[in-house]
């Protein structure tokens, strides 16, 4: 009897591990069959590469190139913003912070993670957008700019965290080394520290890319959402994300726009993918 | 010249403060201007009375009602497959190639955005398996986005747990599966209440898969059962703040200050759980 139990509760655990694997499995097969009915009527090329996105117009188009450019255009702008300051920041934090500045700036930047992005997106349509608008001198402040600063800002959290990981990983004797040589403290850093830490770097970028790149309410609340090609970073754009979450309330289960809605789905799950794979693979290069 | 490598460290320092500085001002400007404007709007009322005039007047009961139903939801889901998909990573998982597909997807469900567990949950929950927009299939999508961090929150509590104490345990001749029950859960348990709470607050604040599977755009009243549609406080801040036109700022500012006080408190207890647990750590 005591057997059997052992034997029904390792199953029952065995099972709870791998479904992992059977979610991950699940989203790709329930966005395929859901997204791939749209390729009977649009083909992939128009799909990927037309220029409109009028999916309720008649005839419909269903080019998503315009939403891919805004997803780009705003994931560019807040990479460059937030990879210097967020890297600095976790030099600091790992470096140079005293253990009890150290805990309280951890936190600060745990805070952040904790932030509904609805809420982050609120402050934002509040107060950063007037701001722009009036200092930019610009017809609105509902920009790819404005959505590129607050997505920084939400990346911030996965780039300091992981960063300063990789950066507290590097074995203690590479610092002291250079220092013996007569190195100073930021040579250390800059010319020992950094290099070795380099791969782990690199996957805090990647993992705060995907997150950008993933991030719907805020992005949605502040640029603004028109869908055309972007030609600066401060007009209006639609990213993917935004896309879906707006128009699928609107849509007929079943109707092109909806299996529409669901291939960005899959093409979103696929830049993630191969931008959490690249991460990962750079970790275990690290760790190696 | 040579530059002054000392000169060249204070400068470089100091610049890495002010980046440090740059990023943690908005976390401060943010809690103080929501407090500072929604403070006002916050009294028995306006938490326990349902919305009136098309969510111009009134409360957002229904809304933190919704939230709390949908947390329940998802623990109940998430909280037995995470924590035991973490024992069967630490306790039972071999080196092989199907543990490394475990973790890969585990890394993977953690990156995919959340307006795609919106689709997956509207694909297969709503529409699939029959269950409506409903509470019901708002939890289970919620739960599917916060396994991972319940997963990867649980390993880490339970590889903490020295080897010596398993050991001891199985020379006693007590069984694999009692050994993980008496001698392992118990220490790692407040790790895991951490990666629980970070799950809640997760689970509350997001908007973006509950738009399809649950979220009501107004429903002025409480839901019976778990296949009814509920409002949420997200989705109730996003519809105030960008649907409705004319909403007093007030009440906008005062839907987000609770919103962002149960999470921050929810992360607060979280941050305070673990370093006690760090602290009281003897092995």
């Amino acid at each position: 009897m005591k057997h059997f139990k052992e034997f029904l509760i390792e199953k029952v655990i065995w099972f709870c591990g791998v479904t992992s694997i059977v979610i991950v499995v699940l989203i790709f097969i329930f966005l395929l069959k859901e997204g791939l009915s749209l390729f009977k009527h649009v083909n992939l090329v128009d799909f990927l590469f037309g220029r409109k996105w009028y999916p309720i117009s008649d005839p419909p188009h269903f080019g998503i190139f315009p939403l891919v450019l805004g997803s780009l255009t705003v994931t560019l702008g807040a990479t460059v913003i937030a990879v210097p300051l967020g890297i600095a920041s976790a030099i600091y934090i790992a470096e140079i912070a005293s253990p009890r500045i150290k805990e309280i700036l951890k936190s600060g930047i745990e805070m952040i993670a904790a932030i509904p992005s609805v809420v982050i997106g609120f402050i934002g349509m509040t107060t950063l957008v007037p701001f722009i608008k009036h200092y930019l001198n610009l017809p609105t402040g509902l920009t790819a700019f404005s959505g590129a600063l607050m997505l920084a800002f939400m990346a911030m959290p996965t780039i300091v965290s992981i960063a300063e990981d990789a950066i507290t990983a590097v074995p203690h004797k590479y610092k002291e080394a250079a220092l013996a040589l007569g190195a100073t403290r930021w040579q250390a850093i800059w010319r020992v520290v950094l290099r070795a830490a380099s791969s782990g770097i690199v996957a805090a970028i990647m993992l705060g890319i995907g997150r950008v790149i993933g991030e719907t309410m805020a992005v949605m609340m502040v640029t603004g959402n028109a869908a055309h090609i972007p030609e600066s970073l401060f007009e209006p754009v639609r990213t993917m994300t935004a896309t879906i979450a707006a128009e699928m309330g609107e849509t007929v289960q079943h109707s092109e726009h909806y299996f529409a809605l669901f291939a960005i789905g899959i093409v979103l799950f696929i830049i993630t993918f191969i931008i959490n794979l690249i991460a990962d693979l750079s970790i275990h290069r690290h760790r190696e | 010249m040579k530059p002054n490598p000392y000169r060249t460290e204070r400068i470089a320092f100091t610049l890495l403060l002010i980046s440090t500085v740059v990023i943690i001002l908005p976390v401060f400007f943010i809690v103080f201007i929501i407090i500072q404007k929604g403070f006002s709007a916050i009294s028995w009322e306006f938490l326990t009375s349902i919305p009136k005039m098309g969510m111009r007047e009134g409360g957002i009961f229904p809304a933190i009602v919704g939230t709390l139903y949908l947390v329940l939801g998802t623990l109940i889901f998430a909280l037995p497959l995470g924590v035991f998909s973490a024992i069967y990573l630490t306790e039972y998982a071999q080196d092989n190639l199907l543990t490394r597909l475990i973790k890969l997807a585990i890394i993977n469900l953690a990156g995919v955005p959340s307006v795609v567990y919106g689709l997956f949950g509207l694909g297969i929950f709503v529409i699939f398996l029959k269950l409506g927009a409903s509470i019901l299939a708002g939890s289970l999508t919620l739960g599917v986005m916060v396994l991972p961090i319940i997963i990867t929150t649980s390993k880490e509590a339970l590889d903490s747990v020295p080897k010596s104490f398993r050991e001891v345990s199985l020379s006693l001749g007590v069984s694999k599966w009692q050994t993980i029950r008496y001698s392992v859960l118990p220490h790692a348990l407040p790790g895991i209440l951490t990666g629980i709470i970070l799950a809640i607050s997760r689970a509350a604040g997001e908007t973006a898969p509950i738009l399809f599977t649950v979220a009501a755009f107004y429903l002025p009243k409480l839901p019976h059962s778990v296949f009814d549609q509920a409002m949420a406080l997200p989705y109730h801040l996003y519809v105030i703040s960008t649907q409705v036109p004319n909403v007093e700022v007030k009440i906008r500012y005062g839907t987000a200050l609770v919103l962002m006080m149960i999470v921050l408190s929810l992360n607060l207890a979280a941050i305070i759980l673990r370093s006690q647990f760090r602290k009281r750590k003897k092995w």
